[in-house]
């Protein structure tokens, strides 16, 4: 992999809001097609890096490029599933109209969808498993088919990259093994996939890539380079407890919408 | 079927007619847009921004709805010049020129001789008084507000339900936000003839909260709230010649109307 030409260059970028800097000097490399964890404690800058990887929060320094070309050259390359708290789930839209709105980048602004836009919807929301609710509004699923929905948006956008901010709290089992379906099959056409999580397991077991942030790049790496004790302990302080066995627990409060999570990590 | 056809005898009911039929699909549309991303008060300030237009257009004897229409974008402008990038809170900035500009338009109209009658009629529109020019005018305005809905229905979707994917698409979010506002805006100013200003901000929020009660689909939803909208204004003018009272309010207390139903019906069907 490190022959092959980055995907997704980060170059000393600082974000925040204001005067407020959230997120300084960072600087990373995603080779093509890797799946990357980011993680880090709560308010560590997760969701502001993803906003600015998106393009809809300015960059206060650095620069961020696509396949060699600064952010927003290429359209449509990169798509995003939202954490659920940001989706308004009473907006009359139903499960197609969802997935429908992934093509818009491709169906140009005063055409209709062509066959091969629905095909691309149907064919996306049959490989999420959600053929039955196709013309269900999104009010009437469940939070697993919710985010099922979301994931065969992305899929019909053909994209680059996704990015998916905590796809995995507060989900059945089901919709985890899915989103890991489609991660797989992403893989294989060379999607890069950057995904934010609290849990360490999953960063661990079932990643490439681990990026551990905590308002500045703490570590980035094979899951075995990045979680060493020193590197947790940067990023999580005191919340990190180390056992005699090498065992590490962290223990983070989530926001308070969250139940109260502890990851542990060998 | 006399009592139907007996107030369409006069060439004043025939016009105010038509143009409470336009207004109430024309607002029942762009309120679609209104009541799902909660710009209620919006509307409503809006509405009460363009009375300075209106009065300076009265002082100089211009044409009432130009007047209004160059306030009304002047206003949906600046809320979001003071809103942009989160200086002021938009819901501030809103009211902040609102206020300013309903006084400025009492101010404007309180100096007038005549302008008890004026007023009431600006406030409460006057729909028998709808020449044909007016009619032309509200006609023309309200097509190109629809045409314009129609041409950006699906960017008006994404900005609307996904303001993140929309910047994935790099789509102009900031230029179709305020384009959105100005289309408002106009649609506020079409309807100050019919229901006027203190009515028109009920006009754009009540039948699509209503077909948002009944429908769970964007494009139905608009056609069910352009058909309550129409209604409402059908019935209510009938309502206003055998009452006797103001027609914006029996346009108004019919789509409230409507709303109860629906909400009713709504309630027994879960309950």
């Amino acid at each position: 992999m490190p022959h092959t030409p980055h995907r997704l260059e980060i170059e000393n970028i600082s974000i925040g809001y204001g005067d407020k800097i959230i997120l300084q000097d960072l600087s990373f490399q995603v080779p093509h097609g890797a799946r990357v964890a980011v993680v880090g404690p709560n308010g560590a800058g997760k969701s502001t890096l993803f906003k600015a990887l998106v393009g809809i929060l300015p960059l206060k320094s650095g620069k961020i490029f696509i396949h060699g070309e600064s952010l927003g050259a290429h359209k449509d390359c990169v798509a995003y599933v939202p954490q659920r708290e940001d989706v308004d789930w009473r907006f009359p839209v139903t499960v197609s109209d969802v997935v429908m709105m992934g093509r818009f980048g491709q169906i140009g602004w005063w055409s209709n969808p062509s066959k091969k836009d629905k095909q691309i919807v149907r064919r996306s929301i049959e490989q999420m498993g959600i053929a039955d609710l196709t013309d269900l509004s999104i009010g009437q699923l469940s939070g697993g088919q919710q985010q099922r929905a979301f994931l065969a948006r992305a899929l019909a956008q053909e994209p680059h990259i996704l990015l998916m901010d905590e796809p995995f709290t507060g989900v059945d089992a089901t919709t985890q093994e899915v989103t890991f379906g489609l991660l797989d099959h992403l893989r294989e056409k060379q999607v890069t996939s950057i995904i934010s999580t609290h849990d360490l397991n999953l960063a661990a077991s079932r990643f490439d890539l681990v990026l551990l942030i905590n308002h500045r790049l703490i570590a980035f790496g094979t899951p075995k380079q990045v979680f060493t004790k020193e590197h947790l302990a940067g990023a999580f302080g005191n919340s990190l407890l180390v056992m005699e066995d090498g065992m590490m627990l962290v223990d983070e409060c989530c926001p308070p919408e969250e139940e109260h999570h502890h990851a542990e990590v060998k | 079927m006399n009592w139907l056809l007996e107030p369409l005898a006069y060439q004043f009911m025939q016009r105010g007619l038509f143009a409470s039929v336009i207004v109430g699909v024309l607002c029942a549309v762009m309120g679609t847009y209104v009541v799902l991303r909660g710009m209620a008060f919006l509307g409503d300030a809006m509405a009460h921004a363009i009375l300075p237009g209106v009065a300076i257009a009265y002082l100089l004897q211009g044409n009432l709805l130009v007047g209004a229409g160059v306030a009304a974008v002047i206003v949906a402008l600046s809320i979001g010049l003071f809103s942009r990038e989160g200086v002021v809170k938009e819901d501030t900035a809103i009211g902040i020129l609102f206020a300013a500009a309903l006084s400025l338009g009492v101010a404007l109209i309180s100096s007038m001789q005549t302008y008890a009658v004026d007023l009431s009629h600006i406030l409460f529109g006057n729909v028998l008084g709808v020449s044909s020019s007016d009619l032309w005018m509200i006609g023309i305005l309200s097509l190109i507000i629809l045409l314009t809905v129609a041409f950006f229905f699906k960017q008006f979707l994404v900005i609307s339900f996904d303001p993140v994917l929309a910047a994935t698409l790099r789509l102009p979010a900031e230029l179709l936000r305020n384009l959105m506002l100005v289309l408002l805006a106009l649609t506020v100013v079409v309807s100050l003839q019919t229901v006027g200003v203190s009515l028109a901000a009920a006009m754009l929020v009540t039948p699509a909260a209503t077909a948002y009660l009944l429908i769970r689909r964007l494009l139905p939803m608009m056609l069910v709230s352009a058909l309550i909208g129409a209604l409402s204004s059908v019935i209510g003018l009938y309502l206003s010649y055998y009452l006797n009272i103001v027609s914006g309010s029996t346009i108004v207390l019919t789509a409230t109307a409507f709303f109860l139903i629906a909400f009713l019906w709504k309630k027994m069907k879960s309950g």
